[in-house]
């Protein structure tokens, strides 16, 4: 009995794939949060040192 | 606005960060729905349990494609219409379909073992999909063979349009080949051959999957465009140095 269900002689293997399911997905979704995270801050850092985007500076110039 | 002005990446990146969290909220709560329909769907009268792997199985099989048909799109995209985010979008995407791909590949030898008695065979359906996890693999390393971006992109979208020929293959195969994998019992003429108390699982799975893929998509693109962004700028940053060439 897992979770209350009763998955009969191949629990093993039921149990496997949902097992490797939720792994692969949780690194998928980790992935791209951590990448989006690292991206930000990377963007912030060149920012921060002054170096910005000729869109950006053209809006600077008009302001 | 029309979806033309999506094309801007700096708009894109406003529709993303408005569109997530609530696309987050709705794939939580289709998981749940599904999740909990898959604990409470019965067992088969021949498979008995092993009938919910099916409900993980199916839809990273449908979504394996899907991710395909995504970046071929994208393809055209690139190559006709040159659309500023269609790379954009492919690149996003090919990590996303080898990761669906490889969860139905291994979902499918879990359940393979305890109802054939193997866990791979060489039939038609199994290789097509096998070759199709290869091909995720290969774009991904084309990505990151080519240094420049848009020069990439063309190759991958060579490479990607080429490889869709395996697409009806994958899906026409257990019709074409004799082959030990099942035929399709979902969309097929005629309508389903499953009862509704498990089909209607597995659709909710399938819905709920499709939705985390599309969310998964938008927020891999966003931190594509973001990851251009911050190339750009280093190249800026490496002109204006002094003793640059320029």
């Amino acid at each position: 009995m897992i979770f209350g269900m009763d998955l009969g002689p191949h629990a093993d293997f039921i149990v496997a794939a949902y097992a490797i399911a939720a792994v692969v997905l949780v690194l998928m979704i980790g992935w791209i949060v951590l990448d989006h995270r690292a991206q930000k801050q990377k963007l912030a850092a060149l920012e921060s040192q002054g170096v910005t985007r000729r869109s950006e500076r053209a809006v600077e110039r008009l302001a | 606005m029309a979806l033309i002005d999506y094309a801007n990446p700096t708009r894109f990146l406003g529709f993303a960060e408005r569109v997530l969290p609530w696309l987050i909220g709705i794939t939580a709560l289709a998981f749940v729905a599904g999740l909990y329909l898959t604990q409470g769907a019965p067992d088969d009268y021949q498979q008995g349990a092993t009938v919910k792997i099916m409900f993980l199985h199916v839809p990273t099989a449908w979504l394996s494609m899907f991710g395909w048909i995504v970046m071929s799109i994208a393809a055209l995209g690139t190559l006709v219409w040159r659309h500023p985010l269609a790379d954009v979008a492919a690149k996003a995407a090919a990590p996303l379909g080898a990761a669906f791909t490889f969860l139905c590949l291994t979902t499918g030898s879990l359940w393979g073992r305890p109802m054939w008695g193997t866990y791979w065979v060489w039939d038609a359906r199994l290789t097509s999909e096998l070759v199709l996890f290869l091909m995720y693999l290969g774009v991904i390393a084309l990505w990151h063979t080519v240094e420049e971006p848009s020069r990439a992109a063309r190759a991958v979208a060579i490479l990607t349009l080429v490889g869709a020929i395996n697409i009806p293959i994958i899906k026409w195969s257990v019709d074409w080949w004799n082959t030990l994998h099942q035929p399709a019992s979902v969309v097929k003429l005629g309508g389903p051959a499953i009862h509704p108390a498990i089909l209607t699982p597995l659709l909710v799975m399938a819905v709920a999957f499709t939705l985390l893929f599309v969310t998964l998509h938008i927020a891999a693109m966003r931190n594509e465009i973001l990851r251009r962004r911050v190339r750009s700028l280093m190249l800026l940053r490496a002109q204006a140095a002094p003793g640059s060439a320029s």
